[in-house]
C-alpha cells in the first residue's frame, strides 16, 4: 500500500513536469530558428511583457482556486489606464493619480465580490457581465482616443531598468514572492486552497467565506491596478483598448500552471511557469513574423490543450486512487 | 396458495469483513403490501439492491415468475416489471410532469415529440392514481410529496409487477402520506406486490398486510399484521446481545454550559434542552427528526429563526461556526467527505485548519515548526495510521479520516463537543477508540452531544438522551428509564400525538 502511494506521487509529479519541457523545447526552438530571439534586448523585453500578465496571474491564481474565474481584469486595465492617464493628462498629482488607480481597482473588486456572495452570481457570469461594462467605460472616459500628455518621470516604471533588469519585471518578482508566502504560509492561504477544496468544510471551520471572497477579489483588483499602471508607463499612453483580451492570456498562464478549473488544487511556483511559457510564445512568434491572427490561433489551442493535459492527468490520478 | 411473484433464494451478499446479507430467502405475492423492517445496518438496502440488481448476490437467486433472473441488473429488472422508488427521488426537476413519466420514451410525431399525447397519457396515468396535477407543470414546482407520486406515475406507465418503496413517507406531510396511504391500496388492488420499507410502526400497522424483519444482515421471521404487534416487533428489531463494548462510565455532571430555548429553524419547531459538564448528551431519533439540524442550529451553521440560545448562563448569539467556535462549541459533523475533510490536502493541514490562526507570526506567517509539532502529537495520541503528515487525507480509511477530524477539534479545546453519527461507516476498532475518546472528553469536563442513528452505541455511550421526532422533542430519558422500545416509540411519535 505505501509502496502504491509512493509512486503514485512520483508519476504525478512526472506529468507535472510536462509544462517545464515544453518551455524548454520552445526556448531551444525560437533560439536556433531566429537570429534575434536570444539576445539581452529581447529577453528584457520578453521580461516587460510578462510583467503584466503575471502580476495579475497571482490574484486570478487565487480566484481559479476558489473555484471561480475573473473575465474582467483586462477591462478592469483598461478603465484603470484611461482614468490614470486623463487624470495625469490634466495635471493631477500622479501619486494622488496612483491612488486613484488602486481606489478604481479595489472598488471594482468589491462590486465582483458583491455579486458573487450575496447575490449569488456565478463567477463567471459577474465577470463576464463587468468585462463588457468596464470596457464600455473605458471607451467612454478616453472618448475611444488615446490619451498622451504622462509625465516623463512615470516612464521609469514600465520603461527604466536597473542594469539590464527592468524594474517591472522587479515588481512582477516581489508580487510573486509576496503570492508565495501568502498562499504556502499564511492561514489566508489555507483559507484560499480550503474554499476550493471544499466550501462547506471551510465555513464549517469557522471561516466566513464571504469575507475571504472579498478580500481575494479587492487583491485582483489592486494586482490589476499594478498591472495597469506598468502598463500605461511602458506604452507612454492611455489606450482604450488597453487590457483587451489580457484576461485569456492571464486564464490561459495559470491554467498551464496547473491550477485546477475546479479550484483547490495547484502551486504558484507553477504558474509562474506557465506566465513565462505565454510570454515566450507571444514573443517567439512575434519573431517569426507569425501574423497575429495565426498567434491567436496557437493560443487557443494552447489553452485547450493545457486543460485536457489537466483533466487527464487528475483522472488517472482518480484510476490510481480506485486501484 | 397462489405462486409467490417474486422470491429470493438463499441470498447472501458478502462484503469484505462483514455479511450484509446471509442465507436470506423470503417471497412475495401479488396483491399484498410487505413491510421490511429492521434497524440501520440491518441488511434492507441490501436487500433491495438484491432484487433491482444494483448489486449482485455472492450466492443465491432472485425469481420472478417462477423464472431465475439471470444476470440481473436495473435495466434488466426494470423491463420486467420491478421498480424502487427512493427517498431521494430521480426526477428531472426542470421538465414538466409529462415528460418526467414518459422520460425517453416520448412518442413522435414527424420525428418531434408529441407533446399532445404525451400530455394526454401522462392525465390518464394520474387519473389512474386519482392524482389531480396538471401534467405541464414543472416538476421543480410541486411539494415532494406530489413529486414522490410523479415518481409512482412514472412507474405505473411501466407496466410495474413489483414496486419498492423505500421510506417513502420519510419526508412527506399529514395530507400528503393520507394520500400515499390511498394510492398504495388502489395499486394493491391492481394486484401489484409491494414491497413497503419504513421505520415508523403506525403506517406499517395501518398499511401492510406482513411484515418481514430483518436483523444484522439475518432474515428473522415474517409475519402476518394481524399476528403481531408494535412491542413484538420492535423487540424482534433490536433484539440483540448489548456486547459489553462500551466503557464503563461514570458521569460527573458539572455546570449547565449549555441551554438552548426554544428554537425554530426551517426544520425545527420549537427545541429546548440542557447540556452539563461532564455528561454525554445522546438525540435519538429517526432520519430527518432533526438532530443534525438541531446540532447544526446551534453551531450556527444554519439560521435560527426564533429562540435563544444561552452558553455558561450568559444569553449567546451564534449566527455563523465562527461565532460558535468562539464561544468553544465544536461540531464533528455527520458527513466526513463533505463537510469535515480537505481531501486533497494533507493530514496536517486539515488538523491544522482552524488552529493555525492561533500559531501566526505579526505577518500572519504560519509557524511550521510549531505546526508539524502539534499536528505530530494529535496524530500521535489518536493513533492516526498514516505514512506521515503530509499524506492527502484521500488516501486514508474512514477511521482514520474521522480521527484527523476529531484531532482539527481537540486542538481547539471547545468546552461543547457535538458529535454527528461519529462512527459511521468506520471499522469496529476505529469506533472503540472514538467511544473511549468521547468519554475522556467528558471526564475532562467537558460536555458532549452525540447524535447517533446506532441505538445500541447511542444508549451505551450517553447519560441521558433525548428522543426527537418531525422537528420536536419528543421525549427525554434519564440514564435509568433508557431502553430501545422506550426510544423507538418516542422516535416515531406522530405529529398530532405530540401536539
Amino acid at each position: 500500500m505505501k509502496e502504491k502511494i509512493d509512486t503514485k506521487v512520483k508519476k504525478i509529479e512526472w506529468s507535472n513536469m510536462g509544462i517545464i519541457i515544453a518551455l524548454i523545447v520552445m526556448v531551444l526552438f525560437f533560439s536556433f530558428s531566429t537570429a534575434t530571439f536570444l539576445t539581452p534586448n529581447n529577453l528584457a523585453n520578453i521580461a516587460r511583457q510578462i510583467s503584466i500578465v503575471g502580476i495579475c496571474a497571482l490574484g486570478m491564481t487565487c480566484v481559479i482556486l476558489t473555484g471561480g474565474i475573473d473575465l474582467s481584469i483586462g477591462s478592469l486595465i483598461g478603465v484603470v489606464v484611461v482614468t490614470c492617464a486623463l487624470l495625469m493628462n490634466k495635471g493631477v498629482n500622479p501619486f494622488l493619480v496612483v491612488l486613484v488607480g488602486f481606489l478604481i481597482g479595489a472598488v471594482i473588486g468589491i462590486i465582483n465580490a458583491t455579486c458573487i456572495t450575496y447575490l449569488k452570481i456565478p463567477p463567471i457570469i459577474t465577470t463576464l457581465g463587468m468585462m463588457i461594462s468596464l470596457r464600455g467605460a473605458t471607451y467612454l472616459i478616453s472618448g475611444g482616443m488615446p490619451i498622451y500628455g504622462i509625465p516623463e518621470g512615470f516612464k521609469i516604471l514600465g520603461q527604466g531598468s536597473i542594469g539590464i533588469i527592468p524594474i517591472s519585471m522587479i515588481i512582477m518578482v516581489i508580487v510573486f514572492i509576496f503570492g508565495y508566502i501568502m498562499l504556502n504560509k499564511t492561514v489566508f492561504g489555507r483559507r484560499i486552497y480550503g474554499i476550493g477544496g471544499n466550501e462547506e468544510t471551510t465555513r464549517l471551520s469557522g471561516v466566513n467565506v464571504k469575507k475571504e471572497i472579498y478580500k481575494i477579489y479587492i487583491m485582483v483588483g489592486l494586482l490589476g491596478t499594478l498591472a495597469s499602471l506598468i502598463l500605461m508607463s511602458r506604452v507612454n499612453s492611455g489606450q482604450p483598448s488597453a487590457g483587451d483580451g489580457y484576461e485569456m492570456d492571464i486564464i490561459t498562464a495559470v491554467v498551464l500552471g496547473g491550477v485546477s478549473v475546479s479550484g483547490g488544487e495547484g502551486r504558484l511556483s507553477k504558474v509562474i511557469v506557465g506566465v513565462v511559457f505565454m510570454g515566450v510564445l507571444a514573443n517567439g512568434m512575434m519573431m517569426l513574423n507569425i501574423n497575429e491572427y495565426w498567434q491567436r490561433v496557437v493560443k487557443g489551442i494552447v489553452l485547450i490543450v493545457a486543460v485536457a493535459v489537466d483533466i487527464r492527468s487528475r483522472e488517472k490520478k482518480a484510476k490510481l486512487k480506485t486501484a | 396458495m397462489e405462486q409467490n411473484i417474486l422470491e429470493l433464494r438463499h441470498i447472501t451478499k458478502l462484503y469484505p469483513g462483514v455479511a450484509a446479507l446471509d442465507d436470506v430467502s423470503l417471497g412475495f405475492s401479488r396483491g399484498e403490501v410487505h413491510a421490511i423492517v429492521g434497524e440501520n445496518g440491518a441488511g434492507k438496502s441490501t436487500f433491495i439492491k438484491v432484487i433491482t440488481g444494483a448489486i449482485q448476490p455472492t450466492k443465491g437467486e432472485v425469481v420472478f415468475e417462477g423464472k431465475k433472473i439471470e444476470d440481473n441488473s436495473p435495466q434488466k429488472s426494470m423491463a420486467l416489471g420491478i421498480t424502487a422508488i427512493y427517498q431521494e427521488l430521480n426526477l428531472l426537476k426542470h421538465l414538466s410532469v409529462a415528460e418526467n413519466i414518459y422520460y425517453n420514451r416520448y412518442k413522435k410525431k414527424r420525428g418531434l415529440i408529441d407533446f399532445a399525447a404525451l400530455e394526454r397519457d401522462a392525465s390518464e396515468v394520474l387519473d389512474r392514481l386519482g392524482v389531480r396535477i396538471d401534467p405541464k407543470m414543472l416538476v421543480k414546482d410541486l411539494t415532494v410529496g406530489y413529486q414522490q407520486l410523479v415518481e409512482i406515475a412514472k412507474s405505473l406507465s411501466q407496466n410495474v409487477k413489483v414496486m419498492i418503496m423505500d421510506e417513502p413517507s420519510a419526508a412527506l406531510t399529514n395530507n400528503e402520506l393520507e394520500y400515499l396511504f390511498e394510492i398504495v391500496k388502489t395499486l394493491k388492488k391492481e394486484g401489484m406486490a409491494i414491497l413497503y420499507i419504513s421505520h415508523r410502526m403506525e403506517e406499517i400497522f395501518e398499511l401492510c398486510d406482513k411484515v418481514s424483519v430483518f436483523r444484522d444482515g439475518h432474515y428473522i421471521r415474517t409475519m402476518n399484521i394481524e399476528d403481531t404487534t408494535q412491542e413484538e416487533l420492535i423487540r424482534l428489531m433490536v433484539n440483540r446481545e448489548l456486547n459489553d463494548t462500551f466503557p464503563a462510565f461514570v458521569p460527573q455532571r458539572g455546570e449547565k454550559i449549555l441551554e438552548v430555548k426554544n428554537i425554530a429553524t426551517e426544520l425545527l419547531r420549537g427545541v429546548s434542552f440542557e447540556a452539563y459538564r461532564g455528561e454525554r448528551l445522546g438525540f435519538a431519533g429517526l432520519v430527518g427528526a432533526g438532530r443534525t439540524e438541531t446540532a447544526r442550529a446551534v453551531y450556527g451553521a444554519d439560521r435560527i429563526l426564533q429562540g435563544e440560545i444561552y452558553i455558561r448562563g450568559e444569553k449567546t448569539k451564534i449566527q455563523s461556526p465562527e461565532d460558535a467556535i468562539k464561544h468553544g462549541i465544536a461540531l464533528i459533523p455527520e458527513d466526513r467527505k463533505q463537510q469535515g475533510l480537505f481531501l486533497n490536502m494533507s493530514v496536517k493541514d486539515n488538523i491544522s485548519f482552524v488552529y493555525a490562526s492561533k500559531i501566526t507570526n505579526g505577518l500572519g506567517i504560519i509557524n511550521r515548526k510549531k505546526e508539524e509539532e502539534i499536528c505530530g502529537e494529535q496524530i500521535e495520541k489518536l493513533t492516526v495510521k498514516t505514512p506521515s503528515m503530509h499524506q492527502f487525507v484521500k488516501n486514508l480509511s474512514g477511521g482514520n479520516q474521522q480521527k484527523v477530524i476529531l484531532g482539527k477539534w481537540l486542538l481547539m479545546n471547545c468546552d461543547i463537543i457535538i458529535f454527528d453519527e461519529p462512527t459511521r461507516g468506520i471499522d469496529v476498532g476505529a469506533k472503540q477508540e472514538i467511544y473511549e475518546l468521547i468519554d475522556e472528553l467528558a471526564r475532562q469536563g467537558k460536555a458532549v452531544i452525540l447524535i447517533s442513528s446506532e441505538l445500541p452505541e447511542l444508549m451505551g455511550m450517553s447519560d441521558r438522551i433525548i428522543v426527537m421526532a418531525e422537528g420536536r422533542i419528543s421525549g427525554e430519558l434519564e440514564k435509568s428509564e433508557i431502553n430501545q422500545e422506550k426510544i423507538l416509540e418516542l422516535a416515531s411519535k406522530a405529529q398530532e400525538v405530540l401536539a
